[in-house]
């Protein structure tokens, strides 16, 4: 079966793509720009794939940049592994890099990858020499205002449904629909953006088999709404930087976004750093606005 | 030792018999690197039948290539062995005491009185953000067991008190146990001791003590 195929304006598929050995977990990376240029490092956030980065890599390359990303594992064309989590998704990420280049790189991630790059270069501050964070800089959630008791109640019920999902992980798999009905589930998480952008994103992020498309991001990656991680730590790790840094936040919350807003976190930006807040964009700057946040990225980055 | 092998997701997770019985099964869940092997010697009196679990990466069960590990997964292997052996008291042994808590707060009408024990993985990471070392390689031990990756992930997992004391809090409000959890730990790490001060706790006891209560449950 030949899949079928959307263009967008801008969008250019990588010049290079390979796969990544990252501690047994195989890793699909991609690359855009010249090979003999520095390296400059793009990170996807949660439930994405760095095919997102298809208009926005190829701006950030013309500059003279070497522009790496990857699927992290679970994402995209990565493998599906048998477990997920904060530290091995780091780990893979420095397994990446360390392929490319051992010497210290910018970064530019996106909402979980800004927040796992945070800790990276809060861990590892020698291999990373200016890092740009696109929204991806959770603080202290807003809780919703209900009761203790029914609080615990939804805590309870997500647990056991998190459980219950585990016992039946083996054999899920992902919904299958036409390239537009998975354009328009993917339109729900992605309210701001064009129904070409989605459909798009379809076809490079979602495979068609013969009942119909599927999103490539591993079935078995539910996420439970619980567990000890609290996402002010990343502020507390934002605060610490040392390297150039530039945090960019849009003003309109979107169901991806951590909802943080301007106020939740300047006092975490760090003394190398700024916070631009763009008005008017929402949880996907890079995708909404290439140009302008390219060119604001380069203006930093030179 | 009658061994059943259970699936979790890609991981095959082996459940041994250490002994039959009659009456409400007991299940052990062993510490950091250890093995169910290592638990079956614990000298415990008993009527019903004896478990141990394997953790993923641990004992006989399959090791996931790439670790990422967490506490939560290791509950859910947990959970996986208490669907087939039923409602059951659980034994744990240093990590395997935290799971046994966890378990004990996400399945409370299942666990029937959860006993913690001193062992290796008690204490976990740090109740707050702190800097990672940088780990580039597990060794040269891939597949084998202990995995690596479970080694380094699970000994620093972070177990913030207020999020371990509302496991306790769902234990106490769920099962209809008086005190669900019995803590005989001598170590007491920050989590541990939160759990001490919380009601329907029991602390100060011994492991058959414990475990003759919640056999009259």
């Amino acid at each position: 079966m030949t899949p079928e195929t959307r263009s967008f304006p801008g969008a250019k598929r990588p010049d290079r793509s390979y796969r990544h050995n990252a501690d047994g977990v195989d890793i699909a990376v991609y690359e855009w720009g010249t090979e003999s240029n520095p390296a400059l490092f793009l990170v996807h956030g949660g439930s994405d794939f760095a095919g997102t980065f298809d208009v926005f890599a190829p701006l950030i390359a013309a500059a003279g940049y070497r522009v790496v990303a990857w699927d992290h594992r679970g994402h995209g064309d990565s493998e599906h592994a048998p477990l997920y989590g904060w530290d091995a998704d780091i780990r893979d990420a420095l397994s990446v890099m360390s392929a490319v280049t051992t010497k210290a790189s910018p970064v530019i991630a996106h909402s979980k990858g800004g927040a796992l790059m945070m800790q990276l270069a809060d861990s590892c501050p020698y291999r990373i020499s200016a890092m740009v964070n696109i929204d991806g800089m959770p603080s202290k959630r807003r809780m919703p205002d209900v009761p203790d008791h029914d609080q615990s109640r939804l805590l309870a019920d997500s647990i056991g449904s998190w459980l219950d999902f585990r016992h039946e992980a083996a054999a899920s798999e992902r919904k299958p629909g036409t390239l537009v009905d998975l354009a328009q589930r993917r339109g729900k998480m992605n309210p701001r953006l064009s129904v070409e952008w989605l459909e798009y994103l379809v076809t490079i992020g979602a495979q068609q088999d013969a009942d119909g498309w599927r999103w490539k991001l591993d079935p078995t990656m539910r996420f439970g709404g619980f567990g000890p991680w609290r996402p002010e730590w990343a502020s507390l790790r934002m605060a610490a930087l040392t390297m150039p840094f530039l945090g960019l936040l849009g003003t309109f919350d979107e169901p991806m976004g951590w909802g943080a807003r301007p106020r939740d976190v300047l006092p975490w930006i760090p003394s190398s750093g700024r916070l631009e807040v763009l008005e008017g964009i929402g949880h996907f700057i890079h995708i909404e606005e290439p140009e302008r946040v390219s060119t604001l990225i380069l203006e930093f980055l030179s | 030792m009658n061994t059943v092998m259970l699936q979790h997701n890609k991981v095959t997770l082996a459940l041994h018999e250490v002994r039959p019985g009659t009456g409400r099964p007991l299940l052990f869940l062993h510490g950091l690197g250890e093995s169910a092997a290592m638990m079956s010697a614990l000298a415990v009196d008993w009527d019903g039948p004896v478990w141990a679990l394997d953790f993923t990466g641990h004992g006989d069960s399959s090791v996931p290539a790439g670790g990422g590990y967490s506490s939560e997964i290791l509950m859910a292997d947990a959970d996986i062995a208490l669907r087939h052996i039923g409602e059951a008291t659980v034994v744990g042994r240093g990590l395997g005491a935290y799971i046994a808590f966890l378990i004990a707060g996400a399945r409370p009408t299942l666990v029937r009185g959860a006993v913690l024990i001193d062992g290796p993985g008690l204490a976990g990471g740090a109740i707050h953000a702190t800097s990672n070392s940088e780990i580039t390689s597990g060794g040269d031990r891939t597949g084998t067991t202990p995995d690596p990756w479970a080694l380094i992930e699970l000994s620093r997992d972070a177990r913030p008190p207020t999020y371990t004391t509302t496991f306790a809090r769902l234990a106490v409000s769920g099962s209809g146990i008086a005190d669900p959890i019995a803590v005989t730990c001598k170590v007491s790490p920050p989590w541990v001791e939160a759990i001490r001060a919380e009601p329907g706790v029991m602390i100060d006891i011994t492991l058959q003590d414990a475990l003759d209560i919640y056999a009259a449950v």
